[in-house]
């Protein structure tokens, strides 16, 4: 039998300031809150999903200070002082899908869609670290995001397209 | 008409809203003053409850509610048995709550809401459930034994159903055949594993009596009609929504899953909504799986390699319930021919019960069972006679002038197993060309000169589709042009936004981008019944299509009255409707639908500039004349098929064996598919790759492994592997396209195929790498492990 003063409550909550998608947010969380569910519930920032909560899918993945995190590892006060990029940020303002969503459209890269985002943001660091990547470097680099629809091959096909097109306009990922 | 957009590769109109993290799935939906539900599960595979105290986690700070089986009142009831079958004597289903006892790890014990999921779970930790552990039935083999204990106290021998069916006269064939052989083959458990987990919210609102559920479902409209009888509510005050499902594959078209039942029991209850989110824990010991067969099979055949009958017993883990009825099994039974002239076959299956989560289709839905014996059975014959393997496949073939072929067998849905259409040798032949089958002899040899084994193999399947009872469609031109269209079906990933789009397109003659589709949500579209079996596309394709069709016809008297001409000769191309060879004197579809609609009052650009034409006036009489029927250009047709109708396909893949490790990779993986007319090739295409690799998984990765206390004891994505990208090879894909006959526009199912035949031609294939060891595979899944423990078992033999 548990102890009263044993009672779990993690009702500490902490201020942090985090920058995400360029815009500063300051918020009270909870100490155990997870960095996803701070993104989704706290900061309604949904297109970042949650598929498994234990950092296999990658479905959760955004980017920190610039690095593929997952963000279902990570408590939202980790994060304290750090700059997000979500999918949401992808796009910027303008109408325009960014060069590798364009691309995931136009190879069918995608059916569902729930583990898209987390891709996205996966492939956008890939092509960061290695702008010109073969299908072999590709494949083991999507290797750490799970997808149950596509099969990967047009996936594939996708950022073999964006890193083209980034690399043809010049167009460092940022 | 200018351009046809059935056929074409037309880009998703889905997608730049999913790549921009803008997709609406049920956890993305939070509501003001939400809260959050966890539920409590069995950790025993069998156990009485001998009692439960929920006080502590009641008094916990932030919960507001804990229900268990006591609580529910009238609504524990179990829940209903969605397809029962003479030979199901023995349905169980469960109910929302375990009552007195628990039959499998991951039954829902308690649910409980809090401010958030994190106080929920913290709450779950303090309910203490005092369990009496129950012997468990942990497989196939212990539930068969004599004197097994018993998952259910009143069903003897674990028994849920016994079924025989016959045609022909299969053991005088075996009294006078030259040869025949008796094998045992096994398929075990896997789970359908969707991205996106189960998830279910509910919002109670008093004031207008009216319940509304978004659920990750792939059948709202049945989860409507049930749940308005559970609550006494008038059907049109219960409201369920599909909104975006991040993957089904056939675990999401149960009904009822306890939480969709409780979520909304406790937004009624409280008067505030409720979300209860699936995480992968819960969906790997609470979501249905499938597969878990073993097959006693009987073969004879003739010196020419001819297949003379079949007579195969099985029997089928159903797990712990039957909410699904005998389907699996039945779909078993009916594919185990294939595309072969069999005409003498024995099929007698008996379901057991086992302490496991209960079975209901997953993509494939029996299927690769069926076609993982016969084509096993294909290639021992081939072997036995030293002739080769796709040859003994063209000596059985039903030819192209057979059809329709009557398999002799009930089918899932009540109807025949009466193929329509198919050429299985064009098929064949098409995969031996991309795949240089006939070139692979000396490829192996090569290879095998430098110690490595490569293997090819091939697995051809015939897949009944597009089943009925029926679907609906709705399509309506908006006063702007824009059409609308609604079904009952569901999408989880199939682009329906896009092919029903272009199915509605050719009718109106306007681009596809100007449909816009609804689906999955009760209050838009009453009638129908979801997407599962491969036919959506089918059947709710044909009913958008009768719909355009309808509206197109309606279109034309609408015009002919304008513009004082014949319907017949009025035109729609290119968003305008004119009278043939007059295209300078047009209207807008919006502009015609608002002449459609004989109102005073109408606003907006098209209908100033309707003003302004000189147009014919109303006719004498009534405003709107009898024969044009409601207002509008508006249409709703429903279409039924007439029995299923049976796409087919094959799939070749050359693979790379190392018998030191028993490692596998693939080197080449061609797939050819005949789903009859395509709508859109990308997307076909799209559902075989992801097909593929699903049957890649259940061949050599994904293994659910239940230990003897019925614990799942690999229930994460870090034991149970889903392949990767780096496993999953490139797939060439082929079409042949028979059409349907039964359906207007011609096509069969695609949805499943791709995982269908992946077990079968993995099993060739590692038989053939293996030639020089004799090995040959009767189960699956494999892993590296079993593989070389095959090959060490043929060693010592």
């Amino acid at each position: 039998m548990q102890e009263q003063d044993e009672t779990p409550t993690f009702s500490e909550v902490n201020l942090i300031s985090v920058t995400v998608n360029g815009h500063l947010y300051e918020r009270q969380v909870s100490v155990r809150m997870l960095l996803s569910d701070f993104l989704r519930h706290v900061l309604h920032l949904t297109g970042t999903h949650v598929g498994c909560e234990h950092g296999v899918c990658g479905c959760c993945t955004v980017l920190l200070n610039g690095e593929a995190v997952r963000s279902c590892l990570m408590l939202a006060v980790q994060s304290d002082g750090m700059a997000l990029t979500t999918i949401e940020g992808m796009a910027g303002t303008n109408s325009e899908l960014h060069p590798i969503q364009q691309a995931f459209q136009e190879k069918h890269g995608l059916q569902c869609g729930f583990c898209t985002p987390g891709i996205i943001m996966s492939v956008h660091a890939m092509l960061h670290e290695n702008p010109n990547p073969t299908e072999e470097e590709i494949r083991h680099e999507l290797s750490g995001n799970l997808c149950r629809c596509t099969g990967y091959q047009n996936i594939v096909e996708a950022v073999k397209l964006a890193a083209e097109r980034l690399h043809a306009s010049h167009m460092e990922v940022e | 008409m200018a351009t046809r957009w059935f056929g074409a590769p037309v880009q998703r109109s889905e997608d730049p809203r999913l790549l921009r993290g803008k997709g609406n799935y049920v956890d993305d939906i939070d509501l003001p003053g939400m809260l959050q539900a966890a539920v409590l599960r069995s950790p025993h595979a069998h156990a009485r409850i001998v009692s439960i105290d929920s006080d502590p986690a009641l008094s916990l700070p932030g919960v507001h509610l804990v229900i268990t089986a006591a609580d529910l009142g009238e609504v524990l009831e179990p829940s209903p048995l969605l397809i029962p079958h003479s030979a199901l004597t023995q349905p169980r289903t469960q109910l929302p709550l375990a009552l007195d006892e628990v039959h499998y790890v991951g039954q829902a014990v308690a649910f409980v809401v809090a401010d958030d999921r994190y106080i929920a779970e913290d709450a779950l930790e303090l309910i203490d459930v005092e369990y009496e552990p129950l012997p468990v039935i942990h497989s196939l083999q212990v539930a068969s034994a004599d004197n097994a204990p018993l998952v259910h106290t009143d069903v003897p021998g674990n028994v849920a159903a016994h079924f025989i069916q016959n045609v022909g006269n299969p053991d005088s064939i075996f009294a006078s055949a030259t040869h025949s052989i008796h094998e045992t083959m096994s398929i075990e458990r896997g789970a359908a594993m969707p991205m996106e987990c189960r998830g279910v919210l509910a919002r109670w609102e008093a004031h207008e009596s009216m319940l509304t559920c978004w659920i990750s479902t792939q059948g709202p409209i049945p989860i409507r009609n049930g749940l308005s009888a559970i609550f006494h509510l008038p059907e049109h005050k219960v409201r369920v929504v599909a909104p975006d499902v991040g993957g089904g594959f056939g675990t999401k078209i149960m009904l009822f899953y306890p939480e969709e039942i409780l979520t909304p029991f406790a937004a009624i209850k409280l008067g505030r909504p409720v979300k209860w989110i699936e995480d992968r824990r819960e969906n790997f010991i609470s979501s249905n799986q499938e597969r878990g067969q073993t097959h006693e099979v009987e073969y004879a055949f003739d010196d020419q390699g001819v297949l003379l009958a079949v007579r195969d017993t099985f029997v089928h883990d159903t797990g712990a319930y039957t909410p699904y009825g005998i389907i699996v099994p039945i779909i078993t039974a009916c594919s185990l021919p294939g595309p072969y002239r069999l005409k003498h076959y024995y099929s007698e299956f008996t379901v057991l019960y086992t302490n496991k989560v209960p079975v209901s289709p997953y993509r494939g839905a029996g299927r690769p069972h069926a076609v993982f014996v016969m084509e096993r059975i294909m290639d021992r014959i081939a072997k036995e006679l030293n002739m080769d393997r796709c040859e003994v496949r063209s000596r059985n073939f039903i030819r192209p002038d057979e059809f329709p072929w009557d398999v002799g067998f009930v089918y899932q849905d009540g109807g025949p197993t009466k193929y329509d259409s198919g050429n299985y040798q064009l098929g064949l032949d098409k995969l031996k060309v991309l795949l240089d089958y006939d070139n692979f002899p000396k490829l192996q040899a090569e290879a095998r000169a430098q110690g490595r084994f490569l293997g090819i193999g091939v697995g051809y399947y015939v897949e009944g589709t597009s089943i009925g009872p029926y679907e609906g469609g709705s399509v309506r031109v908006e006063s702007d042009g824009r059409v609308f269209a609604t079904t009952g079906v569901t999408s989880q990933g199939q682009a329906h936004a896009t092919t029903f789009a272009q199915i509605v397109a050719d009718q109106l003659g306007i681009h596809p981008s100007e449909v816009l589709l609804t689906e999955g949500d009760s209050q838009s579209f009453n009638w129908g019944v979801g997407t599962f079996a491969s036919r959506a596309a089918t059947v709710a394709g044909s009913a958008l299509h009768l719909a355009a069709v309808k509206v197109r016809e309606k279109a034309k008297q609408v015009a002919a009255d304008l513009f004082e001409a014949a319907p017949e000769d009025i035109e729609l191309v290119d968003g305008k409707v004119f009278v043939k060879d007059a295209p300078h004197r047009s209207l807008t579809l919006g502009q015609l639908a608002i002449s459609a609609n004989p109102l005073r009052y109408a606003y907006g650009e098209n209908a100033r500039q309707l003003m302004s034409m000189n147009l014919a006036g109303p006719r004498q009489g009534p405003a709107l004349p009898a024969e044009r029927g409601a207002p509008g250009l508006e249409a709703t047709e429903f279409y039924s098929p007439p029995h299923a109708s049976f796409a087919s396909g094959v799939h070749g893949a050359i693979i790379d064996v190392d018998p030191k490790t028993g490692m596998v990779s693939f080197v080449k993986y061609v797939a050819i598919h005949d789903c009859g007319r395509v709508i859109n090739p990308m997307v076909v295409e799209g559902q075989v790759h992801g097909g593929v690799a699903q049957g890649i998984g259940g061949a050599f990765y994904e293994r659910l492994v239940y230990n003897e206390d019925g614990q799942i004891i690999n229930a994460s994505f870090m034991d149970y592997l889903l392949p990767t990208s780096a496993e999953i090879p490139s797939i060439t894909v082929d079409h042949v396209e028979t059409p349907s006959p039964l359906s207007p526009l011609g096509m069969k199912g695609a949805g499943e195929a791709g995982v269908i035949p992946v077990p079968a031609l993995f099993a060739s294939a590692i038989d053939d790498a293996l030639s020089p060891f004799d090995l040959r595979v009767l189960e699956m899944p494999l892993h590296p492990c079993r593989v070389y423990e095959l090959l060490k078992e043929t060693q010592s033999i």
